[in-house]
């Protein structure tokens, strides 16, 4: 018995030799302010958080890479449930899990096979879970397909950036985002540090666009499959409602891509056109582009060691931007992509407007255009107030300005604005939208909300 | 660069413990840049918009009545829904006016190629309603969504435009009708 312990307690000695090597030694690569120790090692199985954003192709891999380096306070969110034909690449997940969520089924894989590990899974989307969530993680890692929860996701990460009085970055707020993405044989993994580095939105124009074809194409002269089925999509679920006018178009609904399944094999048969098949009409209605297993491997394992050396210092980050290719061979290319001064998520516009509580609206337009600071043409105005976007002034388009005129007259407090209030301003004069903060002048001595 | 944790600040606020103060929540990328579109809207003198709800920036409708050419004293209702992924996705945009017109169908889809296959981060909603307008003014028999229509329009200009006249001023074409549609 005693020798048994005394195996395990090396086992687990032996289980850490190679971290140790990284954490408890320096080296060309460190980072300059990089001291070995072992509490690093203490420090990412005991504090470090982390949030894993998706349980698929790449989440299953990431989960597993970073378990295996000693994190232990792993979270994973991901809203799907899993289906058969995940089984082929997301490792953690068995023919009896399907229909189950991949969150959980992940989670409860990794920590009964990972000595140690205390994941945690969120079966929700990721808009369901609010700020003070994504505040407690170190870092945010995530291998999602949507650019739509990409943005969303780089948006919270942005909003939770404070910034000091002299509008410099508070370090302490920064929460590094590493994204990785795979499409095929190619893939990319980039570190983000919000704030600081390029972000989702100063490279969107990176992503490809959806692939679409024109629509009189689709309509008049198909000669692909894929228009066959586009057809169906846009033009003739619309026509026929198979389930009634307010029924949208479930891509996940097995009886919708039947439907759009035969409708489109009717129109390739009249139009002389092969290759319809299910997957296919699966793959056009989903946007999906097929997934390869090694693709996934290397990117997760890129983007989990860039977890690593930024929870350790151990070694400089990527800058900032990694493309590879597997088609043919192996190509890989690091770029620095470049923060867009003018971004509209990272680019720190927030401006502070000091202002009477008892102040109108009016005064705050005047303010905008007359303040030299400003000199806006004609400012429009809008804020969120309890989550739901308001206009609260817009002069250029008739409609609103009508409806909105009334608000100038009133007072900042009446129209639901507070001291520490944001309102948007759009402006010919700038670049974007810009984000203003209103500061009441008698709380000047108190602590700004935000 | 930044060295991120130094180890005596490693501990993370624990979950829900905001910070001082409620938070107000930010608005999306897609609101920030259809805000600043919309500022910026400069209508041709043919155009107007109308806002539902003038709280909703993202759902809105655009008015056409072309004063020249085919569809000249008629009053066209575009739908414009913004979606969340704008502008890396274009605006949706449907037809509600019944209308004879080679680009548009009888469901109100309109063949536009900045509305689809053209569509750029860098366009705005100003770019697509100086487009539609110019598919009253110049219809494309090239890219036919109502083939009937192209035809007709390549082959017998007059029969076509009065076949427009009698659509605007409500009636039926062929075996389709069309409300009246004229100012
Ligand atoms: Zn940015």
């Amino acid at each position: 018995m005693a020798s048994g312990e005394t195996q395990t307690s090396t086992d687990q000695q032996r289980r850490w030799l190679h971290i140790r090597k990284l954490l408890e030694r320096s080296g060309p690569f460190c980072h300059p302010d990089f001291e070995p120790s072992p509490e690093i090692l203490d420090f990412i199985m005991e504090s470090c958080k982390i949030l894993i954003v998706g349980a698929g192709g790449l989440g299953c891999e990431l989960l597993k890479d970073l378990a295996l380096l000693g994190f232990r306070k792993l979270h994973i969110v991901d809203m799907d449930t899993i289906e058969l034909s995940n089984l082929n690449r997301q490792f953690l997940f068995r023919k009896n899990d399907i229909g189950l969520s991949k969150a959980k089924c992940a989670v409860e894989f990794v920590n009964k096979r990972v000595p140690g590990c205390e994941a945690i899974a969120h079966h929700c989307a990721i808009q369901d879970l609010d700020e003070g969530f994504y505040r407690q993680f170190h870092i945010v890692v995530c291998g999602l397909d949507s650019i739509v929860a990409r943005r969303w996701l780089n948006g919270m990460l942005m909003s939770l950036l404070q910034y000091n009085d002299d509008r410099s970055l508070d370090q302490s707020s920064v929460i590094p985002l590493v994204d990785g993405g795979t499409e095929g044989f190619k893939g990319n993994a980039r570190v983000i540090l919000p704030g600081m580095s390029a972000c989702i939105e100063c490279t969107l124009d990176l992503y490809p666009p959806q692939k679409t074809f024109p629509l009189c194409t689709i309509a008049n002269t198909p000669r692909l499959p894929e228009h066959c089925i586009e057809y169906v999509k846009v033009i003739q679920w619309a026509k026929e409602n198979p389930w009634g006018s307010n029924t949208a178009l479930d891509g996940d609904d097995p009886q919708h891509v039947g439907w759009v399944f035969e409708k489109a094999q009717d129109r390739a048969m009249k139009h002389g056109i092969s290759n319809v098949t299910y997957r296919l009409t699966q793959g056009v209605l989903k946007n999906i582009i097929p997934a390869v297993a090694s693709t996934n491997a290397a990117i997760a394992a890129c983007c989990a060691s860039e977890v690593f050396k930024l929870a350790t210092s151990c070694c400089t980050s990527m800058n900032n931007y990694m493309v590879m290719n597997m088609a043919d061979g192996v190509y890989t290319y690091t770029f620095n992509a470049e923060k867009r001064p003018d971004c509209v998520a990272c680019s720190n516009s927030t401006r502070v407007v000091e202002i009477e509580p008892q102040a109108t609206l009016q005064s705050i337009y005047d303010k905008l255009c007359e303040d030299p600071a400003y000199l806006m043409k004609s400012p429009g105005i809008t804020t969120v107030i309890n989550g739901r976007n308001k206009t609260l002034y817009m002069s250029s388009i008739k409609s609103i300005e009508e409806r909105t005129r009334d608000n100038l007259k009133k007072k900042l407090t009446e129209l639901g604005l507070f001291n520490g209030a944001d309102i948007l301003v759009a402006d010919v004069t700038t670049p974007n939208t810009v984000t203003i903060k209103l500061k009441f002048s008698e709380y000047q001595d108190v602590e700004m909300t935000r | 660069m930044i060295k991120l944790f130094s180890l005596k600040q490693q501990k993370k606020d624990e979950e829900g413990s905001a910070r001082a103060g409620g938070s107000q929540k930010k608005a999306s990328a897609a609101q920030l840049r259809i805000t600043k579109d919309l500022n910026e809207l400069n209508l041709p003198k043919t155009c107007n918009t109308e806002f539902p709800d003038p709280d909703d920036l993202l759902n809105f409708k655009l008015i056409i009545c072309p004063d020249e050419g085919f569809y000249r004293g008629g009053r066209f209702v575009f739908s414009f829904k913004v979606g969340p992924n704008y502008p890396h996705e274009p605006p949706k945009v449907k037809c509600e006016t019944a209308v004879y017109h080679p680009n548009i169908d009888l469901e109100g889809n309109v063949c536009l190629n900045i509305l689809r296959e053209d569509w750029k981060p860098v366009l705005t909603v100003n770019s697509i309603v100086y487009g539609l307008q110019y598919l009253f003014l110049e219809p494309n028999p090239e890219d036919p969504l109502n083939k009937e229509a192209a035809d007709e329009l390549q082959s017998n200009r007059r029969l076509f435009e009065q076949h427009v006249q009698r659509a605007m001023r409500g009636g039926y074409v062929g075996s389709s009708y069309f409300e009246r549609c004229l100012k």
